[in-house]
């Protein structure tokens, strides 16, 4: 797998990746985001945050399991573009559906507990995008760090709690289920690799 | 020169001025056909577009039902009406699955004909009504209602039919009635998110019997001047429009007279978050949200339109107000 080490992969994955904030912001201006403008966009970007959560967490595993240790270059990248994609919903939430009124947003964060966790979720995610810089990681010491960062596992389980609790009104949860057993699979590969570690 | 001006403001249109629909109609398949591609890619978008903006998948193929303006008080709202293509694809029927786009996919898998609706219970006359008698049982009307969701988001839908007391009368019901149960068809055949368990199906809905005879509370056959799309609850839909849009059951099958109060389907599945009663109430908030604010589908601005305030019994307190007199809404949302 030599060619993912090519100079012009990381800039064709970055494209890639912005692919679908470039497709929202076109059907945002040109109307094409259906009834609900406002709830099509919020739902699409908070998808998208997912699916770059399990794209990140992947990596590791992928990397282990394959032994394309090429893959690494790509983490931090894709660590961004969760919290890209995660601060885009946030912000289109309070834009959007709360018209940036802050009394009405901390009520609402106090009401409903899934904006709470998502809104938590997101907090975590702009610490760990904060200190993703070399300058950071230095000063911080690589262990520090590494449990700092360690932060996104506590992201991926709020995400499926936000995303568990804003389907609860509708008990479908089909889809959750799926992002869930992903997820869970990840994490739980870890926590498995750890166990084997610590056996020899 | 000063020309001295003959407008005397907005005059309404007289029947002779209005653009006859095969006029417009024919306009908008001329841009479906343009959209679909003889007109090349750049104009193509344009067009579809342009057919979006001017409702084209809207009435195709559906019968016309003539209709006389309501003259009951309350049922012309003078709101800008939602467009068809808004209120016949943004739908909750979770019949057919729960995403608001699975309706207008998956409805048209449903019989509409034959159909009949079986009205029992405490009433003298027990009957078995089809559609065709439904449609003749009193002269339909054009109402123009809003439309509120219990989720926080509204529309103003023009509906044809006739106040259901039109109906309860014909049945004579019993001095011991005191609510009426609507139940919408359950078919796992043809309704796909039948076979799923996100509520007990049959959907059942009630209304207290003095509800139920309030001339607003609307049989519904029809909208926007046809007959009802499958999506939007055909052939024959509650529409109560005090009250949050799942009240309004869809596509009913039995019509039930009781003496105690019937469990809905809501309420069954989450008591603490859906009363019996459900109005519309800005002061009640869902345990989950906010009901101060909606979003009207197809407002203004589109993203960046703002939410409007809710307004008590979705703005029809002064005919339905009286419903309620000396009860705590908090108590009974």
């Amino acid at each position: 797998m030599r060619w993912l080490g090519h100079p012009v992969v990381k800039p064709v994955l970055f494209l890639w990746l912005l692919a679908p904030a470039g497709y929202l912001f076109w059907a945002a201006l040109a109307d094409q985001l259906g009834a609900n403008p406002a709830e099509a966009l919020i739902r699409s970007l908070g998808d998208w945050a997912l699916r770059m959560l399990v794209a990140v967490l992947a990596v590791t595993p992928l990397r282990e399991i394959t032994g394309w240790a090429v893959l690494a270059r790509f983490r931090r990248m894709l660590g961004l573009f969760v919290f890209f994609y995660a601060s885009l919903h946030w912000v289109s939430y309070a834009w959007f559906d709360m018209g940036w009124e802050w009394s009405d947003i901390v009520a609402d964060i106090y009401r409903r507990p899934f904006i709470l966790v998502g809104t938590l979720a997101w907090l975590l995610l702009l610490a760990l995008a904060a200190t993703s810089f070399n300058r950071v990681i230095r000063y911080l010491g690589a262990l520090r760090w590494r449990a700092l960062h360690r932060g996104v596992y506590a992201v991926a389980v709020l995400t499926i709690l936000h995303f568990y609790w804003m389907r609860a009104g509708k008990s479908d949860f089909a889809e959750v289920a799926v992002y869930a057993v992903v997820l869970g699979t990840l994490l739980a590969w870890r926590l498995w690799r750890r166990r084997c570690r610590f056996a020899h | 020169m000063i020309i001295r001006s003959a407008d005397t403001g907005f005059e309404h249109p007289v029947p002779s001025e209005i653009t006859p629909p095969s006029a417009y109609l024919g306009r908008r398949e001329w841009l479906q056909r343009l959209a679909l591609g003889a007109g090349g890619a750049a104009l193509a978008t344009w067009a579809a577009r342009d057919a979006l903006a001017q409702g084209a998948a809207s009435p195709t193929g559906l019968p016309r039902l003539a209709a006389r303006p309501s003259a009951v008080a309350g049922a012309q709202t003078v709101e800008r009406v939602t467009s068809y293509d808004h209120a016949s694809s943004y739908n909750n029927f979770y019949e057919f699955g729960t995403d608001k786009s699975d309706p207008v996919q998956y409805a048209g898998s449903m019989k509409t004909r034959p159909w009949t609706v079986a009205v029992e219970g405490l009433v003298n006359k027990p009957q078995v009504l089809g559609i065709d008698d439904l449609l003749k049982l009193a002269p339909l009307e054009e109402r123009v209602y809003r439309l509120r969701c219990v989720e926080g988001w509204s529309m103003v839908i023009p509906w044809v039919g006739y106040s259901l007391a039109e109906l309860i009368r014909k049945v004579e019901p019993q001095g011991s009635a005191k609510f009426v149960e609507f139940t919408t068809l359950a078919d796992p055949g043809t309704m796909r998110g039948v076979r799923g368990r996100v509520l007990d199906w049959p959907y059942i809905e009630g209304l207290r019997m003095d509800e139920a005879l309030h001339p607003l509370t609307l049989l519904a056959v029809g909208m926007y001047g046809q007959v009802l799309p499958n999506q939007n609850g055909a052939p024959v839909r509650l529409v109560v429009p005090w009250k949050y849009g799942f009240k309004s059951a869809k596509s009913l099958v039995k019509i039930r007279f009781l003496e105690r109060q019937p469990v809905n389907s809501w309420g069954r599945s989450a008591p603490q978050e859906y009363g019996f009663y459900s109005n519309v109430n800005p002061d009640v908030p869902h345990p989950r949200w906010s009901q101060a604010t909606e979003r009207r589908i197809g407002e203004e601005g589109g993203l960046f339109a703002k939410r409007r305030k809710t307004e008590r019994f979705n703005g029809y307190e002064a005919q339905v107000g009286a419903l309620y007199a000396g009860m705590d809404l908090k108590t009974f949302y």
